[in-house]
């Protein structure tokens, strides 16, 4: 059948600009949560007013953020059904339990007590009131949690088996979905960079106050909190950015030569720290090589990145698509390689299901249909050998496939995202530390340079966060689930003019609310928070 | 304790859940209900500013409510989850955007410098109502009318993709032609559960105002609103259930599994399942007594109203999914291609991935209790005209 690629990119479009938009919203929603509930055990282990007035000022912004984002969110869960309908049947028997388990678990947990937070004050006792306010933070983490556990198994497909009587992936093991190191590993890594946003968020927004000259120890005492909370979550995202960054070496390759936009592997890898791409002159392989036009490289740091040793080898693009040898001495398969087994899996299925159909309906002689039988079975045993599906089940999604071109990424797209992301992390890090020096110190209000980076934090903590997807989910294509299935097989059968008439609602729709949403909150903020424990 | 249940035993499990998740959101949508009514009950700012916030503080519970039920239905029948989603595209889209539009409005409303004006949020929660309400309950009745379907699980391995599984639409109106396709009879049946379930959402929330809200001017006009929407509710709803016993069902062979067209399929169902039919009947009376009690008595029943209302509905909505599911039924059927019907053994999820899910669900009743009491400690008084003016989170 044809593939209409208009309708992929189109739904892919629509995808990435709904998920994007969404979680311009999210991050905040999970640090602030926390903030919150830390200023407000402040207030009732104090009794002091004016840490209630700082809670609820911080609230108010909280509840417009959230309001927009819970209308972003929801309309992602359905588009797997919507948009990529045929994803939802291959792997939904795995898919679907993350997200039914976000909303019984989470997302109530969320909405009830949210609701405590804000109408609850002057009708339940402080205590009550506290713990709503932290079963919030921990329900918005919660349901970051499933959301993301399901975004890793994209990633690094585990605790599954293909079944070809159904033609889908079917569960086998729900912790191995849950505690996979990469589920792990982005989680932690995802929800430190939110309670990061909106520590500089609030130490933003605090600046500009002490810039002012108003709300002075509103604000220092915000920045204290936002200070210390930011630094020590934005450690552990360092660290765990860290290890995720091994985790593609390891399990995703193509994905990290990318982002480092390595065509030929060496051992001593060097980091580009900082470099800006052109095209090759040559483009020998036709697959839109690039080279640096400009680069600062760290001699060594690439190969101990991935793989904790300065000497270690790390195959470029190209490398992976010739098939090479591993630091362990192993064989990688040539993309060619794959290609052919994926293709001698996907004829296996072809034929399983020809030769039960033919058993099952034709009106030939009982001895045929039998010799159908034995072959439908001898053909279904094979999804069940493990060295068959390690050899070639495993491959199955390159079956789709006769160009190595198409297997590449946007080595752009990932390199910039990657290395914007990373050098703003070092920013944000400093940020705290001078923050939290300067306040102590009681300087923070003549350094007026650093009110003004902390300013220029929030613009680029937003962009940090959108860099941090566009990588992930850019960097992996062609694949929605790793090796198994491509983008364009998974996307619903529906015409172009559909998607593109819903893909320009949303963005009219979402960047409407969008700016409402700005004005809203900067008329908040320039409104300043009620002093005084109002 | 799950490991153990054979697989059907389950699908009928996770069926019976689903079917409680939607008998919910049809109940709590008494709030998209009383997004309608906000300028019929509401004559002055004050008013209405009343009626939001009442509504205000219910809202993310149908929401979430909404999620989970979607949730719910991929993790346990994914592949009605790809076709009907995939396929009636556009009804889903455009209930999705009612409720995106809905998710902002009450925060956004009256807060300062929100630049689309007050009057164009409380727009979107009139669109939410409408749309939201009638066209959940018309996808609710294709339930039981079908839609225009095709699975292909051969593969095609011919061009440049090899396709496994593919949902295949066979109208350009994705959806929408199950709505206005006035052509075929069942399109009034669809249509006839959507105005019901919309009408229906308007007397709950008259009834919900009953009991949550302190105010002499609108309390006058409830008891008015809720005849004339009850009105048209037991028209719509008794042609609904009249056409449902009448039709032709699409029944599944136990042993064969092949669909066919049976006389008499749903009320045979009702029949056969006598206590879904008690179920139901208990539904259909409670839901009656709500809407006469309060009119005959208005002091007295008003503002208890809400609790037989909202169980009533409940049960029926329960009861009336039970039938579409249960009893060798295919619940999601298709007139195009019989044999493409999604029944609860043919769509469900593994034995594995039921069973786990099943061990969820006993979290279900401890986050109703969570809800419930939280539910009581904030809202333990009616909304009074005094409390919008004193508190400082109103929408």
């Amino acid at each position: 059948m044809e593939i209409d690629y208009a309708l992929i990119d189109w739904s892919r479009l629509q995808f990435a600009v709904t998920a994007l938009y969404h979680w311009i919203f999210v991050p905040l929603t999970l640090g602030l949560a926390f903030i919150i509930a830390i200023m407000e055990s402040i207030y009732v282990r104090t009794g002091n007013p004016e840490w209630k007035s700082i809670t609820k000022f911080w609230m108010t912004l909280f509840g417009i953020n959230f309001a927009i984002g819970v209308a972003t969110g929801i309309i992602l869960e359905f588009q797997f059904g919507t948009n990529w309908s045929n994803y939802s049947w291959f792997v939904g028997d795995i898919f679907g339990a993350p997200l039914a388990i976000e909303g019984i678990m989470a997302f109530f947990l969320e909405s009830t007590f949210i609701a405590v937070m804000f109408f609850g004050w002057n009708k339940v006792g402080k205590k009550f009131h506290l713990v709503s306010t932290w079963l919030v933070a921990f329900g918005a983490s919660l349901s970051a949690l499933w959301i993301l556990v399901a975004n890793a198994w994209m990633q690094y497909p585990v605790g599954m088996r293909f079944n070809p009587q159904t033609a889908r992936n079917e569960m086998v093991d729900f912790w191995e979905i849950l505690f996979s190191p990469v589920a792990v590993n982005k989680f932690l890594h995802t929800i430190t960079s939110g309670y990061v946003l909106a520590a500089i968020f609030v130490i933003g927004i605090s600046a500009w106050y002490l810039l002012k000259k108003r709300h002075r120890l509103f604000a220092k005492r915000s920045i204290v909190v936002a200070a210390v909370f930011g630094l020590i979550m934005s450690l552990m995202n360092i660290h765990a950015g860290d290890e995720s960054a091994r985790q593609i070496a390891e399990k995703q390759p193509m994905k990290f030569a990318a982002m480092e936009a390595m065509y030929y592997g060496q051992t001593n890898a060097p980091l580009v720290a900082i470099g800006f791409m052109e095209k090759v002159d040559h483009d020998r392989d036709n697959i839109n090589e690039r080279q640096f036009a400009f680069s600062i490289e760290i001699p060594d740091m690439l190969s101990y990145l991935a793989f904790l040793e300065s000497g270690a080898y790390v195959p470029g693009i190209k490398d992976l698509i010739r098939g090479y040898t591993d630091n362990d001495g192993n064989n990688v398969l040539s993309y060619a390689e794959r290609m052919r087994r994926g293709s001698i899996a996907i004829t296996a299925l072809h034929d399983y299901k020809e030769a039960k159909n033919i058993a099952k309906n034709s009106k030939a002689n009982e001895m045929v249909k039998m010799s159908f039988m034995e072959k439908a079975d001898s053909l279904e045993a094979l999804f069940s050998d493990q060295e068959w599906v390690d050899n070639y089940f495993a491959y199955f999604g390159y079956g789709y496939y006769d160009d190595p071109k198409d297997l590449i990424p946007n080595v752009p797209v990932s390199f910039y995202s990657f290395h914007i992301m990373v050098i703003l992390s070092g920013y944000f890090l400093l940020i705290f530390i001078l923050a939290l020096i300067n306040v102590l110190k009681g300087k923070l209000e003549r350094r007026k340079w650093i009110l003004w980076a902390a300013i220029l934090g929030i613009p680029l903590v937003y962009i940090a966060q959108q860099t941090g997807w566009l990588l992930a989910e850019m960097g992996r294509q062609p694949w929605v689930v790793q090796d198994l299935m491509t983008t364009a097989a998974a996307a619903t059968k529906n015409s172009v003019s559909n998607i593109q008439i819903t893909f320009w609602l949303f963005v009219a729709t979402f960047t409407i609310l969008l700016i409402a949403e700005i004005k809203i909150m900067l008329t908040q903020i320039k409104n300043g928070p009620k002093e005084g424990g109002q | 304790m799950f490991e153990t249940l054979s697989l059907l035993a389950l699908q009928q499990y996770w069926w019976i859940i689903v079917s409680i998740l939607a008998a919910i959101l049809i109940f709590l949508m008494f709030v998209q209900g009383g997004q309608t009514l906000i300028y019929c009950l509401g004559k002055t700012d004050m008013e209405r500013t009343i009626l939001i916030n009442a509504l205000g503080r219910k809202w993310e519970f149908t929401f979430t409510t909404l999620v989970t039920f979607g949730g719910a239905f991929f993790a346990s029948f994914p592949l009605f989850y790809a076709t009907s989603f995939g396929g009636a595209y556009w009804v889903w889209m455009l209930i999705l955007f009612a409720f995106i539009l809905q998710a902002v409005s009450y925060e956004y409303r009256t807060k300062a410098n929100n630049f689309l004006g007050k009057r164009t949020y409380e727009g979107f929660l009139f669109a939410n109502g409408l749309l939201g309400t009638i066209l959940i309950g018309t996808a609710v009745a294709t339930f039981f009318t079908g839609s225009p379907f095709n699975l292909s699980s051969t593969i095609s391995t011919s061009g440049e993709i090899t396709m496994i599984n593919q949902v295949n639409w066979e109208s350009p109106y994705r959806g929408l032609e199950l709505a206005f396709n006035f052509g075929r009879y069942a399109t009034f049946v669809n249509l006839s559960l959507g105005l019901a379930v919309f009408f229906l959402a308007r007397v709950l929330a008259v009834l919900y105002f009953m009991n949550a809200v302190d105010e002499e001017n609108i309390n006058k006009r409830l008891k008015k609103k809720l005849i004339n929407n009850a009105a048209p509710f037991l028209v719509f709803f008794l042609f609904f259930v009249t056409n449902l016993l009448l039709m032709d069902g699409y029944a599944v062979d136990p042993e064969s599994k092949m669909v066919t067209m049976e006389s008499y399929k749903y009320l045979n169902n009702l029949l056969q399942m006598p206590l879904v039919l008690v179920i139901f009947l208990l539904g259909v009376v409670m839901v009656l007594l709500s809407i006469i009690r309060p009119i005959m008595a208005y002091e007295k029943c008003g503002s208890k109203a809400i609790w037989p209302g909202g169980l009533g509905t409940f049960l029926t909505v329960f009861a009336l999914l039970l039938v579409a599911g249960l009893n060798n039924t295919a619940f999601y059927p298709s007139y195009t291609d019989l044999q493409s019907s999604l029944t609860i053994e043919n769509a469900s999820s593994s034995h594995y991935t039921l069973t786990a899910m099943s061990y969820v669900s006993l979290m279900i009743p401890f986050v109703l209790a969570y809800i419930w009491y939280a539910w009581k400690a904030i809202s333990n008084k009616k909304i009074t005209a005094k409390e919008m003016e004193d508190d400082d989170h109103v929408y």
